[in-house]
């Protein structure tokens, strides 16, 4: 029984990795980066790790597309800065 | 070098560190077993130091000198942001206006941010007890600031943030590690050494000696660390403009 809720989330995890590689719009990805973090998050829980499950819960699905998200928004204003002056 | 003879030499490479890989790989312990040496030793010398988390004891006392590296990584890591992200001479502040929030995510900000607040908190100082410890409630307590920002706008974070305090208290923190640290050299055995403080009662706020304090100290220097690291990031895509014309 354990194994299987390990394989599903093994499961869970390749096709979260997999879509988080394919998505190429960076925002989008961002998105998908913080599902993949939730997923692996509940891997390492069912694999009794939950103190590394919060850490990755806090880390790779809060902070880091946060900080990608932040990025983004930057990188695009000053594109739209430049276009302006034209 | 030829790319031919390169090609060849990475080929060589790869199959030697496959070749080790699979053989490392198959001197593994099975999956999922319930007893490895270095559990059992890390369980026993946790509980010997009546530390009800093991992962903690491992973190702030085991390898307490581990922890002191990762902290000093963060710590220059943000130093390092906040360096490349600062304001320019062709770049100047502009205040954000006000932006529309729609109801229904204010009142999810505003009530989720005390929620998670709290348990970014108890997180903390609950790490030598349960799941959870400085590092992780740091990011929790830091994050659920920004709700904030979600809720409200820029100016009521920047009000309940002033940056220069976090950074503050970013390097206090840091160095409250290290006079833990020194303490332990002075007062007890070794450097980070957990010899200097009474056990305590198991599986109560107080046990585990030296664990708590450097817990806390880790998670007031991740807290403020995260908080310095998003302001600087919220600066470069709220506020900072560059000049026109340059």
């Amino acid at each position: 029984m354990a194994d299987a809720v390990i394989v599903v989330a093994l499961l869970l995890v390749v096709a979260a990795a997999t879509a988080a590689v394919t998505t190429r719009d960076p925002v989008r990805q961002a998105l998908v980066l913080a599902v993949l973090g939730v997923v692996l998050a509940v891997l390492f829980t069912v694999l009794q790790a939950p103190d590394v499950g919060l850490s990755q819960l806090a880390v790779g699905s809060a902070l880091t597309p946060l900080l990608l998200m932040l990025t983004v928004r930057k990188v695009r204003r000053r594109g739209q800065g430049k276009e302006r002056e034209r | 070098m030829t790319r031919r003879a390169r090609l060849w030499v990475l080929l060589a490479g790869g199959a030697g560190l496959a070749a080790l890989l699979v053989a490392a790989c198959l001197d593994l312990p099975h999956f999922g077993g319930d007893r490895h040496p270095y559990g059992d030793r890390a369980v026993h010398a946790s509980l010997a130091r009546r530390t009800a988390n093991t992962i903690s004891s491992v973190n702030f006392d085991q390898r307490a000198f581990d922890t002191l590296g990762e902290m000093t990584i963060l710590f220059s890591a943000v130093l390092g942001c906040v360096m490349l992200l600062r304001q320019t001479r062709d770049e100047h502040r502009a205040r954000p206006e006000p932006a529309e929030v729609a109801l229904p995510v204010r009142r999810y900000a505003l009530v989720v941010l005390p929620v998670a607040l709290l348990s970014g908190l108890y997180v903390i100082a609950h790490g030598q007890l349960s799941p959870g410890g400085g590092f992780q409630g740091g990011v929790v307590a830091a994050t659920a600031l920004h709700l904030l920002y979600l809720g409200a706008d820029y100016a009521a974070l920047e009000r309940i943030r002033p940056v220069g305090a976090y950074e503050v208290a970013d390097a206090l923190a840091a160095s409250a590690y290290l006079v833990t640290g020194i303490a332990g050299l002075i007062g007890g055995t070794a450097f980070l050494a957990n010899t200097l403080l009474p056990y305590g009662t198991f599986n109560t706020l107080s046990s585990g000696g030296t664990v708590p304090l450097l817990n806390a100290a880790i998670g007031m220097e991740v807290a403020s660390a995260v908080v310095v690291l998003l302001a600087r990031f919220l600066d470069q895509a709220v506020e900072i403009e560059e000049e026109s014309g340059t």
